[in-house]
């Protein structure tokens, strides 16, 4: 394999060291890429095989970060690829633009037709996407084949120049191995930035990352767009490296092998991304019998996807990953956590939450039927009744999960009831889930970071505040000692303590926990009771739901009833709790009974 | 007027074919919450097989009907336990990325095997069709539309009047449930991939005498049945055919009236502009999140 393509590569995977040294040496390593291109005295032929190495592991980063970061497939990255290589190629050879712009152009088309390829599609389910892209591949290819007049057809494009000061074979490699090296930092920094972030808590569980804050839709159609503009950039370079493009180098195959490049390096990282692509570039070459047989190549290709899929999810450089952890131990913190402040918001409205009316019907079901409540700031209120009430789905409809068919949700004074979640956690709603709703392949502190940065919640978007405060929620919880842990390596219990601390580092106006002590033993219980009663102290106002009553009378101050979907009482904690129609309705006594149909 | 009719003729034919194959679809992902991405294959497949035996061998037409039959009741099962068994406790997306490279290794496998060249497959009655009025009835496409509607007849009376039927769809309902009852869910699993590789099969040897046997037919048709079956309403059997013929009917006036080279380039606009007008289809409820 190449020289230069491998010296870029080893830098990346330093990283604790700390950031900055990490930079330095994958600069240092950049350079020396750089130079090997330029002054080692390569043939055409290995020219030619950098050149395309190296712009098809820039199309390729595109799905390490919509596949591998945010979960979202890409079936057309051959198509965008495209793109950029016919706004070049027609750029220069047709138009006479200089390079830059076409290169500029190409990408900017790439960028804006992935933007609305994934606007169009990315609010349903992954299979559209799929389907969505594979037909936007198709349709692409037969515009290149048959709009002659513009694309020249099946002839493709050529005499496609060069920038003036990267002419020779040696200085465009340069140039390609350049461009190389900052898209493949930027990908490799992006899942510590904040978008990056919020691209992995979308892949691992939508909805947790809508009550975090994040606006799901706008996040994938991002994720989308940015690989579609590595894809244009990719496939421009490329068009400056071969002089000439046709269709057939933009087709359906074309993108199947794109995919298997980032499975087979691992979709995870832009190191697998470069280690997959230059594989399946290389070994083509050297096992050009093969070739000989139309159709073969893709057959194992296609056997490969299936095979690594099953065998090896996590390709080449997630194997690898496995074996270099071990040596790796990541820093430990220069100072221990802070304390966690909750500040109580702004005293906007005596009640941080006023439901007015609020109905969800489920076709002819009532789940909630015109239930109105309020919560008193800084008190702990409990939203409680027997299986069925419609607890979870009130909870639902105030989280903005469900839109209500009728009623009024204000959130500290705020009139959310058409808000989507996201936007409402930005107002300062904060929650919790009965089944726990944590981004399972992060950190403890990750997760929480998440919570941190929310919209809405100022921490001035420094990195280091944003630390601080996770570990301090999570200092909170009595869990910052294994900060750094994977999720899953938490036990049940543990892993509740983790989503609440989730909420509380955004320093939520009102936090709804919904059942918190499901699926707790008896030990775990008791902590949550003194939690519960801490973070009230703290001057927090709690909306919680469980079934377990005697954590309801323990921590709540007021309490709602609700059966069959209506108030049935609603009042002072001790009072409710002796309201015989409560009783009854918890004790499966008359007059309730009669509801049921 | 005589051309319009001509074409909705042709176009309900052709739509049809969209319908079988949207059906098989449908039906995978009602049991296994899966889009099968190599379900158009299954089409293709079927196609070569007929013409290895019926014009390479020479084997008479019904016989060559049967083998290839009963290569794709053998796809289907071998596919379930390749593909799909392997990944099914994963999540959707490295299971669709499967399916996707089942699809490329069996249109390449094809392609390695047969050739590139297409190859072209007589249909099955010796008259080339009748002409009524106005109108000329395609022989094979009179074919396609009836055996359709015996297919269709004989998929609903199997479902809502057989043991099996009703075991099938508990199945597709939930899968727990129907384990805890005692319905053997993997087999149901694999009866639905076995069935569906053979209505995607039956769609492939009816079309190919209309289209050219090749290697791209089975992207094609996937690519129209899967767009069919959002026209109707994803996972609804009755969207299914009524979105795959609704397809059929538009693709071939656009050809008609507006552009034959982008023919195939009408299904994608239809299917993008359900997409962003009406996602739920023709006959589909709006899906519920679930929290």
């Amino acid at each position: 394999m190449s020289v230069a393509a491998e010296a870029a590569k080893p830098a990346p995977a330093r990283r604790f060291p700390g950031p900055l040294a990490g930079a330095l040496a994958y600069m240092a390593a950049a350079a020396l890429a750089m130079l090997a291109a330029v002054f080692l005295p390569f043939d055409d032929y290995i020219l030619h095989i950098l050149v395309e190495t190296a712009t098809y592991a820039i199309a390729v980063f595109g799905l390490t970060v919509v596949l591998g970061l945010c979960g979202q497939i890409n079936l057309a990255q051959a198509a965008f690829f495209g793109l950029g290589a016919y706004a070049v190629g027609l750029g220069t050879a047709d138009l006479h633009l200089s390079f830059w712009l076409a290169l500029a152009g190409g990408a900017g088309i790439a960028l804006v037709m992935g933007a609305c390829l994934g606007m169009s599609t990315l609010r349903l389910g992954g299979h559209y996407l799929a389907m969505v892209t594979i037909s936007f591949q198709q349709i692409l290819t037969l515009v290149m084949i048959n709009w002659i007049a513009v694309t020249h057809g099946p002839d493709g494009v050529g005499n496609i120049a060069r920038p003036a000061w990267f002419s020779s074979g040696h200085g465009y490699l340069g140039l390609c191995i350049a461009a190389l090296a900052l898209v493949g930092y930027l990908v490799w920094r992006l899942p510590e930035t904040k978008l990056g972030r919020s691209m992995r808590a979308v892949r691992d569980n939508e909805l947790a990352a809508s009550v975090s804050g994040i606006d799901v839709y706008r996040i994938k159609v991002a994720a989308f767009a940015l690989c579609a503009l590595l894809g244009g950039i990719g496939g421009g370079l490329f068009a400056g490296g071969f002089s000439y493009v046709s269709p057939d180098q933009f087709s359906f195959a074309e993108s199947i092998v794109f995919l298997t490049m980032a499975l087979l390096g691992g979709v995870a990282s832009p190191i697998g991304a470069l280690i997959g692509t230059a594989l399946l570039i290389v070994l083509p070459e050297t096992l050009r019998f093969l070739k000989s047989v139309p159709g073969l190549y893709l057959a194992i290709y296609g056997l490969a996807v299936i095979l690594i899929i099953r065998f090896m999810p996590d390709g080449i450089w997630g194997f690898v990953q496995v074996y270099l952890r071990r040596f790796m131990k990541p820093a430990a913190f220069a100072r221990s956590a802070p304390e966690l402040v909750l500040v109580p918001a702004k005293l906007e409205a005596e009640s941080a939450l006023e439901v007015e009316g609020l109905s969800k019907h489920f076709g002819g079901l009532k789940a909630v039927d015109s239930v109105s409540f309020s919560v008193r700031r800084g008190s702990v209120h409990a939203l409680i009744g027997p299986n069925g009430s419609g607890k979870t789905t009130t909870l639902n409809v105030l989280s903005g999960l469900y839109t209500p068919t009728a009623g009024k949700i204000a959130l500290d004074g705020h009139d959310v009831t058409a808000l989507p979640p996201h936007a409402r956690t930005a107002v300062g709603l904060g929650r919790t889930f009965q089944n726990i709703r944590l981004f399972r392949s992060m950190s403890a502190l990750d997760n929480v970071v998440i919570g941190a940065e929310r919209p809405g919640h100022d921490l001035g978007q420094i990195h280091a505040a944003l630390v601080d405060q996770a570990r301090a929620a999570l200092a909170f919880v009595g869990l910052e000692g294994r900060a750094r842990d994977p999720i899953t390596s938490f036990s049940y219990g543990h892993q509740r303590l983790i989503e609440i601390a989730r909420a509380l580092a955004g320093n939520p106006t009102l936090l709804l926990l919904d059942e918190p002590a499901a699926g707790l033993n008896s030990t775990e219980k008791v902590e949550l009771r003194g939690l519960l009663k801490r973070i009230a102290g703290e001057g927090l106002t709690i909306l919680i739901i469980d079934h377990d009553m005697a954590l309801v009378s323990d921590v709540a101050e007021h309490i709602t009833v609700l059966n069959f979907g209506r108030r049935i009482a609603d009042g002072v904690a001790g009072e409710v709790l002796r309201n015989p129609d409560v009783i009854a309705a918890y004790l499966g006594a008359e007059p309730d009974v009669a509801h049921r149909a | 007027m005589d051309l319009v009719l001509q074409l909705l003729f042709t176009g309900i034919g052709i739509g049809a074919v969209y319908a079988l194959v949207a059906l098989g679809f449908v039906l995978i992902f009602r049991a296994t919450n899966v889009v099968n991405f190599a379900q158009g294959e299954f089409s293709m497949v079927a196609a070569f097989i007929m013409v290895v035996f019926a014009v390479d061998l020479g084997w008479p037409y019904w016989l060559s009907f049967i083998v290839s039959l009963g290569g794709m009741a053998l796809l289907g099962a071998l596919f379930n336990l390749g593909v799909y068994y392997p990944l099914r406790n994963r999540s959707f997306l490295p299971v669709i990325i499967a399916t996707i490279g089942a699809s490329i290794f069996l249109a390449n496998s094809v392609l390695a095997l047969y050739g590139p060249q297409p190859q072209v497959l007589q249909g099955w009655f010796d008259t080339p069709g009748i002409q009524l009025g106005p109108v000329y009835l395609d022989s094979q496409y009179l074919l396609i539309i009836a055996v359709t509607i015996v297919l269709v007849a004989f998929q609903y009376w199997f479902f809502e009047h057989t043991l099996l039927g009703k075991k099938l769809q508990a199945t597709s309902q939930d899968k727990e449930m129907a384990s805890l009852i005692g319905i053997p869910v993997s087999a149901m699993i694999m009866l639905t991939f076995v069935y569906s590789a053979l209505l995607g099969g039956i769609a492939g040897i009816l079309v190919a005498p209309v289209l050219f046997v090749s290697i791209q037919m089975g992207a094609t048709i996937a690519l129209k049945a899967f767009a069919a079956t959002i026209i109707g309403g994803f996972g609804d059997v009755a969207g299914a055919i009524i979105g795959g013929l609704a397809l059929g009917v538009i693709e071939t006036f656009g050809a008609a009236y507006i552009s034959v080279p982008y023919k195939d380039g009408f299904a994608f606009l239809v299917l993008v502009a359900f997409l962003i007008f009406r996602p739920q289809g023709l006959f589909g409820e709006r899906v519920a999140e679930k929290a």
